[in-house]
């Protein structure tokens, strides 16, 4: 039964709080209990058509039982989630400068178009004459993000960023086969994020690690060092996870081409680069990008996404089929492609997160989107300016890029992590940074604000940011309580880790 | 640019604080012959009033209810969805927020993704749901790659047999033989031998020729680079999976039936499962409609290991093809061999209940090359789209609703077969079932702005002049009887 507790309307841990420093407003925090603690059988939110036709015959054997659910009214479901939605932060709620993740202003008028009948509506399968919009769609944004990277061709079949990793692996993979290479290692950069060897290793190779300078860079001596003719490429980010701009990528790709070796680069920090960087030019074979974080495509809670996977022209016949192409107005789809790596996809991608992306391009146009990167750098560089007196900068000879990272140096002494002073920016209304990554920087704390927010909203979060060191020389303890103003204070993982409960 | 909200002032107060004269300067570091020589070359742009008459002009070409009636499942179902769902799911501190790493300020997720694991896990028969993979093909592939790592070692000649297999139920549904004509039909039949360095103690996993054809494709390209083999299982003459092939096969780590299965059948997942553990090897049951275990049995119940496939017919849009939602679900002992994220019950410092996402030791982030997978988020929106569905069903709305889907159905098929059209195989059916119909009759239905069904020669090349035909609760007595006058019409 439920518990009674649940259902106070107002959870008193908050109302006794003072509001120092408070620069986000608490208000009401209903409690809400779980789905199955609520509802009464019988009741049903959903209407159900009319039974006009007769029962058919079904064999008993083949009859389930059904499933276990709770039965709810329409107003117990619309308050369930709206009580729930409020828990969240989202870009919406403030500013979100988580690094690497580009949590980017999420424009609305992108979700009442994709929203459209003819492409929410719209089943994958129906015959390519009775589906030009969405082809039209795909194939613009496919040609518009290989000219934003300087590539020649694109899928945007892979459903997420670690498929797309995933996909340029298997390229580079039936590019060798191509050629008759077995090659078994590729490497992979101390930067990496963990999704770079997890698919290298899914394609079966095994990934070399190479370490990047005392400047956060890497050389193409040291790529020099491990490549081999063993060796299918390098994963490499660029800008990498440090924030900085791989400016030996033009030898280092040298370096691998020579030993036959291919170059694939993480493009999960695009924004950067827009209409600065051609991929394509430096000697990048193949790339991928996160649409959800470049591109302005909501993030969903984790999901979905959309990896979009741009090469160069030798690698073009290994990408995912159906095809769209376009002759003289007329979308088709093409599967005659033998050298194809197949599909990652049931059908062409999440369509849904395309068009959000093709709105906000042709909303940008080129000289915004060269802009969005710009503001994007300039308030990255802003903002490491402007702590780097009370924070650790442990690279720090040249301009980062769309992100900077600092680390909890001068504040392990007074007993104060990265984790505290994370867990104390929630009490200050700001969503935490990226922490403990990379793992190159000990307490990493990863800072991407990213082009959509204001100057004052900056100078809060600095401000917020400078008076948490300062609370970590006088009181620790208040940092190490932290959040306080939250729904919940810390929660114990071990616990969860220990004895797993995923179901009620 | 309404969303670049920088004044010149603020830029030049910005630059001053770094100590720089101007934007460019921050690009040092970037070499010049790493840079774009020319502007992009990208259409100009548009305000928001021409890019919402752009986009609404292009939608106006798609072929979709109520203007055309899509008589198509297929792996994407038109269902009715209530209009609180799209409202709910529009509430931007879901679709805002991202992968909850800071638990405290992300509640609203976590615990909407706990209850999504447990609905589906119910709805399921499984112990345990992840928070989701991308869609029904990846999530089969994952499933496979989990089995293969599970039965490692197990295999025979490997010792360490299993010691756990359940005896599974089994059933009367098992065709008779007299309808034993085994007949291979995969989409790319020559995939398997494109691969002479698979060394004879490489995995092998079977998965039916009635899994849909696209996962069946997905699963190829996972499986393929590692050099695993996929062996196909032929079908049945009632239309469903031959199991008898499966007594010849050498290194097995999974079975892979859907049910129901591509042509709509309900197989019969018990006798699967007894011969899959026989041979210590995992049963994955996928699936594209879910909606079927409101009526009938569910996977767990009949002795799957793994339960994964497409959610979308749990009231998601159709999106034409994608965001989908992958479900997968499993035993709990096999919890930590599993892709994906899970949501995990623990208490705050204060004791009060919350939910963090566990297990993590799995994933890349920790693990990086011996994770369990790639996967690095979920579709969580698709995820909590799922569970509101489910939810508002309830479980008296589910059992009506799945009943409803499988009588209109019906109704269909015998409204068919009385106008005198073929109906193949004989196998019951949950929502479709493949129907003899030469090719020209369903361009014909195409002028009247009718869909009738998938044509099958593309994916079966010996199912010419056959479709794959959907009825659901969304199309009603009237739609279905024009469907079939006006298939009668043209025949």
């Amino acid at each position: 039964m439920t518990n009674p507790t649940q259902h106070s309307a107002l959870s008193t841990q908050h109302s006794a709080l003072s509001p120092q420093h408070c620069l986000a407003a608490t208000g009401l925090c209903l409690d809400e209990p779980l789905l199955w603690e609520k509802g009464r059988k019988g009741r049903c939110a959903c209407s159900i058509p009319k039974r006009d036709v007769p029962t058919a015959p079904l064999a008993e054997h083949l009859k389930g039982e059904g499933p276990d659910f709770p039965d709810l009214s329409e107003v117990e479901i619309v308050r369930h989630y709206t009580r729930l939605s409020q828990w969240n932060f989202g870009v919406d709620t403030g500013m979100y400068p988580l690094g690497s993740c580009t949590m980017k202003y999420n424009p609305k008028i992108n979700e009442k178009l994709a929203a459209l009948p003819g492409f929410a509506g719209a089943h994958p399968l129906l015959p390519v004459e009775l589906a030009q919009g969405t082809l039209q769609i795909i194939h613009e944004l496919e040609r518009d993000l290989a000219e934003i990277t300087g590539m020649d061709a694109v899928t945007t079949q892979p459903s997420a960023g670690a498929q797309g990793e995933m996909t340029g692996i298997l390229l580079i993979h039936a590019y060798h086969q191509s050629k008759g290479r077995h090659r078994h290692k590729i490497i992979v950069t101390d930067t990496a994020h963990g999704t770079n060897p997890a698919s290298a290793a899914l394609c079966g190779y095994r990934p070399v690690a190479v370490a990047s300078d005392e400047h956060g860079i890497l050389t193409a001596e040291a790529v020099n060092a491990v490549m081999d003719e063993d060796t299918a490429g390098i994963m490499l980010t660029n800008p990498n996870t440090l924030g900085l701009f791989e400016e030996n990528i033009k030898r280092i790709a040298e370096v691998v081409h020579a030993k036959g070796g291919l170059v694939y680069c993480d493009g999960a920090n695009t924004n950067a680069t827009m209409g600065i960087v051609s991929m394509g030019d430096v000697g990048v074979d193949v790339l991928h990008l996160n649409l959800h974080k470049t591109f302005s495509t909501p993030h969903g809670g984790g999901g979905p996404g959309s990896g979009p996977v741009c090469v160069r022209k030798h690698l073009e016949p290994f990408l995912p089929v159906p095809r769209v192409e376009e002759k003289d107005g007329a979308y088709s789809l093409n599967e005659d492609f033998p050298r194809s790596i197949g599909k990652l996809h049931a059908f062409q991608g999440n369509f849904g997160v395309l068009v959000r992306a093709h709105a906000y391009i042709r909303t940008m146009g080129a000289e915004n989107l060269k802009k969005a990167s710009e503001l994007a750098v300039l308030n990255a560089n802003y903002i490491r300016e402007r702590l780097r007196d009370v924070l650790h900068l442990p690279y720090d000879s040249r301009p980062c890029m769309h992100e900077c990272v600092f680390s909890d140096k001068f504040q392990k002494p007074l007993g104060v992590s990265t984790l505290d002073m994370a867990k104390r920016l929630i009490d200050y209304g700001f969503h935490p940074p990226t922490i403990y990554f990379p793992l190159v920087v000990h307490g990493a704390i990863m800072i991407e604000p990213t082009e959509t927010e204001t100057k004052e909203d900056l100078d809060l979060f600095i401000e917020a940011f400078r008076a948490i060191t300062a609370e970590a020389r006088e009181n620790p303890e208040l940092l190490r309580q932290a959040p306080v103003r939250a729904r919940l204070r810390r929660l114990d993982e071990t616990a969860a880790a220990r004895k797993p409960c995923l179901a009620g | 640019m309404r969303y670049l909200p920088h004044t010149p002032e603020d830029v030049s107060a910005m630059l001053e604080a770094i100590g720089l004269e101007k934007i460019e300067d921050l690009f040092t570091p970037i070499p010049e012959d790493c840079r774009h020589r020319e502007p992009l070359n990208l259409p100009e742009p548009l305000t928001e009033w021409g890019l919402g008459r752009l986009m609404v002009s292009l939608a106006e070409k798609m072929a979709v209810w109520p203007e055309y009636k899509v008589f198509m499942g297929a792996g994407s179902y038109g269902h009715h969805a209530p209009a609180t769902l799209p409202y709910l799911l529009g509430r931007s501190e879901f679709t805002t927020a991202y992968t909850p790493y800071q638990p405290e300020i992300s509640q609203g997720t976590l615990q909407a993704i706990y209850e999504y694991q447990t609905l589906t896990a119910r709805l399921l028969g499984m112990e345990v749901s992840n928070a989701s993979l991308y869609d029904g093909s990846s999530a089969l592939a994952e499933a496979l790659l989990m089995a293969i790592r599970i039965t490692k070692g197990r295999r025979p000649g490997a010792g360490d047999p299993r010691g756990d297999t359940e005896s599974s139920p089994s059933s009367s549904l098992k065709p008779q033989a007299s309808g034993l004509k085994p007949q291979v039909s995969s989409l790319k039949p020559q995939a398997s031998s494109l691969k002479p360095q698979v060394s004879s103690l490489k995995p092998r996993v079977a998965v039916s020729s009635l899994v849909h054809p696209h996962y069946r494709r997905v699963a190829e390209t996972y499986l393929t680079p590692p050099g695993y083999e996929i062996v196909v299982l032929p079908r049945l003459s009632n239309g469903t999976t031959d199991l008898g092939a499966l007594d010849r096969i050498e290194d097995l780590a999974a079975v892979a039936i859907q049910s129901p299965n591509f042509f709509g059948c309900v197989e019969d997942l018990g006798a699967a499962a007894g011969k899959a553990h026989a041979r210590q090897a995992l049963l994955v049951a996928s699936f594209t409609e879910p909606l079927a275990f409101g009526l009938l049995k569910n996977p767990g119940s009949q002795g799957a290991d793994v339960a994964c496939g497409e959610g979308q017919s749990l009231g998601l849009q159709r999106n034409y093809g994608g965001p989908g939602l992958g479900m997968f679900a499993t035993k709990m002992k096999f919890v930590r061999q599993a892709p994906g994220r899970l949501a995990g019950k623990t208490t705050d410092v204060d004791g009060k209940r919350g939910f963090v996402f566990t297990l993590s030791t799995r994933e890349q982030h920790i693990r990086r090359e011996k994770a369990t997978s790639n996967v690095c988020t979920n579709a969580s929106l698709c995820a909590v789209n799922a569970a509101m569905y489910m939810a508002s069903l309830g479980g008296t709305g589910i059992r009506e609703l799945a009943r409803l889907n499988y009588d209109r159905s019906e109704y269909l098929k015998s409204a068919l077969k009385q106008a005198g059209f073929a109906i193949p195989f004989a196998a019951p059916t949950f929502n479709e079932f493949v129907v003899q119909l030469p090719r020209k009759t369903w361009r014909r239905l195409l002028d009247k702005k009718m869909i009738a069904g998938l044509p099958l020669d593309p994916y079966y090349p010996d199912l010419a002049d056959h479709v794959l035909l959907c009825a659901t609760e969304a199309y009603n007595r009237p739609d279905l009887d024009t469907l079939v006058r006006a298939l009668s019409a043209e025949c």
